[in-house]
């Protein structure tokens, strides 16, 4: 291999570069999620240098991938921001909330022309105008010098996907104007105040720099009335912000400053460096530099770069050669892997659950005596294959951060429209849950928080009225409870009142006797067309109800409670499964069918004799338990099951609850409780009433996951 | 098979830098920023070194002056990948002990092509 000639090495010009976008596409998420987090965290009085920076790598890092793989409008509206942020991170300018706020809507404007280039938006946002504003935040309120190089680059970058590496206009441009700039901005005195340092020698590699690099222009130390503080006067050419990235690699940017000598008059024709030799347009090589082709040779130009030859060995490589490779440990420990792959691991493992469940029921026939060794192998077959479960069920587990950080920005927004001043506390953002719930859960959380702004904080002088602090606290907090999650939004506002829900939802036609405990009176608010406000703001009124957001948690298997305290505020609990593919079920048979309960849902079960069950009208049936009527569902009836026997033992009932309502079910017998797998009926066969599932039986046989929701609302009409 | 180190902080930048180094036959290394490289570049030896200059926790010039602080990696090529090309920044590589520069965004192409100038 090491023998191959340069033709050999060449790639087909087709270069398809259209496999890394999804990389390209997911990291410029996350990048723009880090910096939107970071630019909340922004304090713009005393803003932190490694805090700029970082926030200027995240959108240096998508202009790179951008305009590398082709999308022009990215990556010049990141590089306005990266313009922007550059002189912020060179104490060029100081931070203000407007450039906050700017770079904060450049990045919704970013992800919006991401979605489509994802082919998730048709619509590309307008950015004209954005790019005109960072623009002019960038180059209004600065202190130093006029930049021509912002000037120069502040055209559209040109993305170079098309294999043509003859003409490289970005280079071109960078390249042939660089000297420009340097050049116009004449030769300048300039005093250079390095200090307080702890150990001042550091600063004489700012003399070096000078002799380093031909062209840099002079330098002079100059006295220095502390020990600790050194002062150079410099004449150069360069501008502030290049000599300021040239002295940082000796002291911290803090420790710097630059004065101009302005009395000393500029001389224009100031040499332009040669630093650079052997240069092409878009690449070059410095003279002497160690590694460089052909050492000492005379320069090269790159566009007629010769053809190297097998036989030219620079020095390293022999060096190279006989180290010893160190095979794996190299890379980096976390691996991106499509979700669907992950399923289908899951789906495999849900199988061999199932698999090892049959094996389990038809050992127990075995003579344990006999079959000792086999009965303790699958004994240990039952303990991996739950071990194994549980090992590819974590892999979908994603952290909560993932929902719980798009919220400070989104209630920033809020609280600024609505001219509340809130502050947001979030605990437990480790902890995990699974990636189809936690995508289901964003949006009702998302309702919840913005009620709790909207409705529960009340205004800055209502609080101080109150005696509480002029911000409002909400708290937004997430931990494992046994097998489920339990999320909870509080907040230190207003909290419920009584009376006002028991007037309204008498308003609404809903039935709302004055016996009603507290929490059924918090209860009201799931019902469908309850608003608590006054008016509707246009943050809550946006059609969406407190009922849809129960019905959206109820679905996904979870419950809803609320606890509030009149002035005080109040709390919203969700619990969640952890997970959507398995379910802990009660198995349960009519005639000689199997349907699994889900098992959150049961309350109760008892055995009646049919006398207990009255008819009303139009055919309905209620069952009377401790004193009150309760709808009887016969599933027998629901699911037409056929019997050929008739039923010698007593029915037994199963009270479910969903929706804040019960039925009683009508089943024959009660089988027992297990974890089931949910297969999804709709991606195998088609959505089916009463059904929100089926799994596979240990037998073999599948059995249907009844929608207890579904079900209650069946007993209503 | 000569070995090249890519470091990148850009997941998508790296993956394409290795991916194409490795379509032409290279042996590649990916490292996530400067002290992740210099860590690799302690284990193994490469025949060369392409890195981003904008990185969190050590930047490519950087790690430049890092490597060549070290005897292994005093005449070893190594190219720094930058979205700015101006002097100043062309001044620094330099003086950090850098053998070129190539600017970005490039065609996959391109970086071989420059890359065989220098190692083949």
């Amino acid at each position: 291999m090491g023998d191959m000639t340069s033709e050999g090495q060449h790639l087909g010009t087709d270069f398809d570069l259209s496999q890394f976008y999804a990389i390209f596409f997911e990291e410029a998420g996350e990048n723009l999620d880090q910096m939107e987090q970071m630019l909340l965290a922004v304090d713009v009085e005393a803003a932190d240098d490694e805090e700029l920076n970082a926030i200027f790598r995240c959108a240096h890092s998508i202009k790179g991938g951008a305009a590398t793989f082709g999308f022009a409008d990215v990556a010049e509206l990141t590089h306005q921001m990266e313009s922007l942020l550059d002189k912020l991170r060179r104490h060029e300018l100081q931070p203000t909330t407007a450039m906050v706020d700017v770079l904060l809507e450049s990045s919704d404007a970013l992800r919006g022309q991401l979605a489509v280039h994802q082919g998730t938006a048709t619509e590309p946002p307008a950015t004209h105008d954005l790019v005109s504003r960072i623009y002019a935040l960038a180059n209004g309120g600065a202190g130093s010098a006029p930049d021509t190089t912002a000037q120069a680059t502040s055209a559209s970058p040109t993305p170079t996907i098309a294999p043509e590496p003859k003409v490289e206009p970005t280079a071109s441009e960078s390249t042939a104007q660089a000297p420009a700039p340097v050049a116009s901005a004449g030769e300048r005195e300039l005093d250079i105040l390095i200090g307080p340092l702890d150990n001042p020698a550091a600063a004489d590699g700012i003399a070096e720099l000078f002799r380093d690099i031909p062209g840099l222009g002079s330098v002079e130390p100059q006295p220095s009335d502390s020990a600790n503080l050194r002062v150079f006067r410099a004449r150069t050419t360069a501008s502030d912000s290049d000599l300021l990235e040239l002295f940082t690699f000796h002291v911290g940017k803090e420790h710097i400053r630059i004065v101009e000598n302005t009395q000393t008059a500029t001389k224009p024709e100031a040499a332009t460096p040669q630093a650079v030799a052997k240069e092409g347009t878009d690449f070059g090589f410095f003279d002497n530099a160690p590694g460089a082709p052909r050492p000492g040779a005379e320069p090269i130009a790159a566009s007629s770069a010769p053809t190297p030859v097998v036989e030219h060995k620079p020095a390293p490589r022999t060096e190279a050669r006989t180290a010893a490779p160190v095979p794996g440990g190299l890379e980096s420990t976390t691996l991106r892997v499509s979700v669907s792959k992950v399923d289908q691991l899951i789906n495999l493992v849900g199988e061999l659950v199932i698999t090892q469940a049959m094996l389990a029921q038809k050992s127990r026939e075995l003579d344990a005596h006999a079959n000792h060794p086999l009965l303790a192998g699958l004994a240990d077959l039952d303990r991996n294959t739950r071990d194994l479960q549980e090992a590819v069920m974590s892999i979908r587990m994603i952290p909560m951060s993932v929902v719980f950080n798009r919220f400070p920005r989104m209630l920033r927004d809020l609280a600024t429209k609505l001219g509340k001043k809130v502050e947001l506390v979030t605990h437990g953002e480790a902890t995990e849950l699974d990636k189809g719930l936690v995508e289901k859960i964003t949006d009702p959380l998302t309702h919840l928080i913005r009620n709790s702004c909207d409705h529960g904080i009340e205004m800055p002088e209502d609080r101080r009225a109150k005696g509480k602090s002029e911000t409002g606290t909400i708290t937004l907090s997430a931990t494992h409870q046994g097998g489920s999650i339990l999320i909870e939004v509080r907040d230190d506002g207003k909290g419920l009142s009584r009376d006002k829900l028991l007037k309204k939802a008498r308003e609404k036609g809903i039935e709302a006797p004055d016996t009603l405990s507290d929490p059924e009176v918090w209860n009201l608010i799931f019902a469908p067309g309850f608003s608590t406000a006054d008016q509707v703001t246009d943050v809550s009124g946006r059609g969406v109800g407190m009922d849809v957001v129960k019905k959206n948690i109820t679905a996904l298997g979870g419950t809803v409670e609320i606890d509030s305290a009149e002035g005080y505020g109040m709390s919203v609990r969700v619990r969640l499964p952890l997970t959507l593919a398995i379910m802990d079920g009660m198995s349960v048979r009519v005639s000689d069918e199997v349907y699994i309960l889900p098992l959150a849902s049961v309350i109760e079960s008892f055995q009646i004799k049919p006398q207990d069950i009255n008819t009303v009208a139009q055919g309905a049936r209620v069952v009377k338990v401790r004193e009150e009527y309760m709808p009887v569902i016969e599933l027998e009836q629901v699911f037409q099951v056929p019997r050929f026997e008739h039923l010698s033992v007593s029915p037994i009932m199963v009270v479910v609850e969903a929706d804040g309502q019960r039925v009683a079910l009508m089943v024959d017998e009660l089988l027992g409780q297990q974890q089931v797998v949910i297969k999804n009926l709709e991606t195998n066969y088609r959505k089916v009433p009463n059904v929100s599932g089926a799994t596979i039986l240990g037998d073999g046989k599948v059995a249907l996951i009844l929608d207890t929701s579904g079900l209650v609302r069946r007993s209503r009409h | 098979m000569r070995s090249i180190l890519a470091v990148d902080d850009s997941a998508s930048m790296r993956k394409m830098v290795a991916f194409t180094l490795a379509g032409a036959g290279y042996q590649v290394v990916e490292a996530v920023d400067g002290r992740d490289a210099l860590q690799k570049a302690q284990a193994k030896s490469f025949d060369l070194v392409l890195t981003d200059q904008n990185m969190p926790n050590l930047d490519g010039l950087g790690l430049t002056r890092e490597l060549r602080a070290s005897e292994r990696y005093q005449s070893v090529p190594i190219l720094i990948l930058t979205t700015e090309s101006s002097d100043a920044m062309k001044q620094a590589g330099r003086a950090a002990g850098a053998t070129g520069w190539l600017v970005k965004p490039f065609d996959p192409n391109r970086l071989i092509e420059v890359i065989q100038k220098v190692i083949c």
